[in-house]
């Protein structure tokens, strides 16, 4: 088993604060991962407001990425055999109802 | 003055068993565990006087400020009379292990904290599982001599000096009860985690046909495992895993039993009784229990997962999923009615024929679960095995309630 980070994607910020019927969904599809056993870590939700960016030469941006429309607005960890399976896993995610996405990447272990 | 009378009534033993589990737990730290029946004296005094004022004078605005008001001043009592015997009679001045200081702090978090060191002070791995038990049902969930011996379907004399050892050893534990130590907390939480499944198993599946039982073996362990969750320290994945299997249980409580106290096997009940909102709940602990990247899954979140697929009838995939499961759970957590679940599964996914032969590789032949598997796996094809392994699956079970759905079960070959 390796585990992959699903990454969400949002495009409008308004999204992030989901509805009780988008919230139990996801909690259900959540829940359904973690009772096959292969929810490696549940993750978190990312502040699309309390996010500042730091560049070079002590420069600080309000905000995720203000150049592309697109923010991540959280995570969770999985575990399967392999990226086919964890692409299988997030495609149950209710996200693509508002128009977000989900990108799937291996974490590398280096020991 | 009558309506007064019935009021107090229903309210009291409500607020009894809670209060007084509460109240007990606050005087022990206070006293410490060396004097539990001082506590528990206390404790029961307040509550006689409460029963004998509310009922003629009807329940206070604030009954719980009350009943403490009252415990507080009876320790005070106390406390003077131990005082003025041990300086005029015996004339020393040490009251061993007593406080000095009479007031007791009533607030929340001193309810909360002295819960909790009691559920450890409790589970002492040197009594049994059956005594931990018994002793967490008087001392946690207040029930008296006679509910424990209910519960479990034995005389009280059994409960009696199952309780009398097991308290022996809680006084002389030395547990310091006032200051809950972190070390104490990790070497003691998979035993307080283990006795508070089998108390929630207890009501579950209890051999007592009482649905008013089995509730409220459940939700108390269910309420005791919420405590858990409110301390960093105790809220564990372990600990969220364990509250998520409750949750997803006590849903399918009520579908469970029919109204003439028959069990209702799982494919035939109800699923509109079935309760959402515990569901949800199941859900919201079940992906706590998987906070932090730790690559080990304990048998609470393994079996809250087999629950979970349980109590979602719609997915194609479950049978396998719960196999998949069970397939995980035989190996860290051995035991034959684990092996005997699996084997259901396996019928599942890979039809009776196959699973016949993965049963009676088990060859479990004491064990009344087998036969009845057996006589379901066998329905199809050879009525004259299924009928005798439902009727070896009767002799065997100490169960009434089982009995009559095996009864039925085997009746319905002939149809």
């Amino acid at each position: 088993m390796k585990d992959f980070v699903l990454i969400f994607r949002l495009s409008n910020s308004s999204d992030t604060k989901p509805s009780p019927e988008q919230m139990q969904e996801r909690m259900n599809w959540l829940a359904g991962i973690a009772a096959q056993n292969k929810l490696a870590d549940k993750g978190n939700t990312l502040s699309p407001i309390s996010a500042k960016t730091v560049k070079p030469d002590n420069v600080v941006t309000d905000g995720p990425y203000t150049e592309i429309k697109e923010f991540i607005s959280g995570y969770v960890i999985v575990k399967a055999d392999s990226i086919d399976e964890a692409v299988e896993l997030a495609k149950g995610n209710p996200i693509f109802k508002i128009g977000g996405n989900i990108e799937v990447r291996e974490v590398v272990k280096r020991d | 003055m009558e309506e007064k009378a019935t009021a107090h009534q229903e309210l009291l033993p409500h607020l009894f068993r809670l209060e007084y589990t509460k109240m007990t737990a606050i005087l022990c730290r206070h006293f410490g565990l060396k004097h539990i029946e001082t506590a528990e004296d206390i404790a029961s005094e307040t509550f006689l006087k409460a029963t004998e004022l509310w009922g003629t004078n009807g329940i206070p605005e604030n009954p719980t400020a009350w009943l403490y008001t009252v415990a507080k001043n009876k320790t005070k009592d106390h406390l003077r009379r131990l005082n003025i015997f041990e300086t005029q009679i015996k004339g020393t001045i040490s009251a061993d292990g007593f406080q000095a200081e009479q007031n007791i702090d009533f607030t929340q978090q001193t309810i909360v904290d002295s819960q909790l060191a009691m559920i450890f002070a409790v589970c002492n791995p040197t009594n049994s599982m059956e005594a931990q038990i018994c002793l967490s049902l008087q001392i946690l969930c207040g029930f008296s001599v006679e509910e424990i011996a209910n519960a479990f379907l034995t005389k009280t004399e059994t409960i009696k000096k199952r309780l009398f050892r097991a308290r022996a050893n809680l006084r002389n534990d030395n547990f310091q009860i006032k200051k809950l130590q972190k070390v104490t907390i990790q070497s003691r939480l998979d035993t307080v985690l283990k006795t508070l499944y089998l108390l929630f198993n207890e009501g579950y599946f209890s051999k007592s046909n009482n649905q008013l039982i089995r509730r409220d073996l459940c939700s108390e362990a269910i309420r005791l495992t919420l405590i858990l969750t409110e301390n960093p320290l105790t809220n564990t994945p372990q600990t969220n895993a364990l509250l998520s299997l409750m949750c997803f249980q006590s849903s399918r409580l009520d579908a469970r039993v029919s109204d003439t106290g028959e069990a209702i096997l799982f494919e035939q009940q109800d699923k509109n009784l079935w309760d959402k909102e515990l569901i949800e709940k199941g859900n919201y602990y079940l992906i706590n229990a998987c906070a932090g990247s730790t690559n080990w899954r304990t048998k609470y979140h393994l079996e809250a997962g087999i629950a979970y697929w349980h109590t979602t009838p719609t997915d194609e995939n479950k049978w396998q999923y719960i196999l998949q499961l069970y397939d995980q759970l035989i190996l860290i957590a051995y035991s034959p009615i684990t092996a005997l679940n699996r084997a259901f599964a396996y019928a599942k996914v890979h039809g009776n024929k196959q699973a016949i032969k993965e049963t009676e590789n088990l060859n479990l032949i004491e064990n009344s679960y087998y036969h009845s598997l057996l006589g379901y796996l066998y329905t199809d094809t050879d009525i004259d095995k299924a009928n005798k392994h439902y009727n070896r699956a009767i002799d065997l079970t100490k169960s009434k309630t089982e009995r009559k759905t095996l009864i039925r079960e085997r009746d319905r070959l002939k149809e």
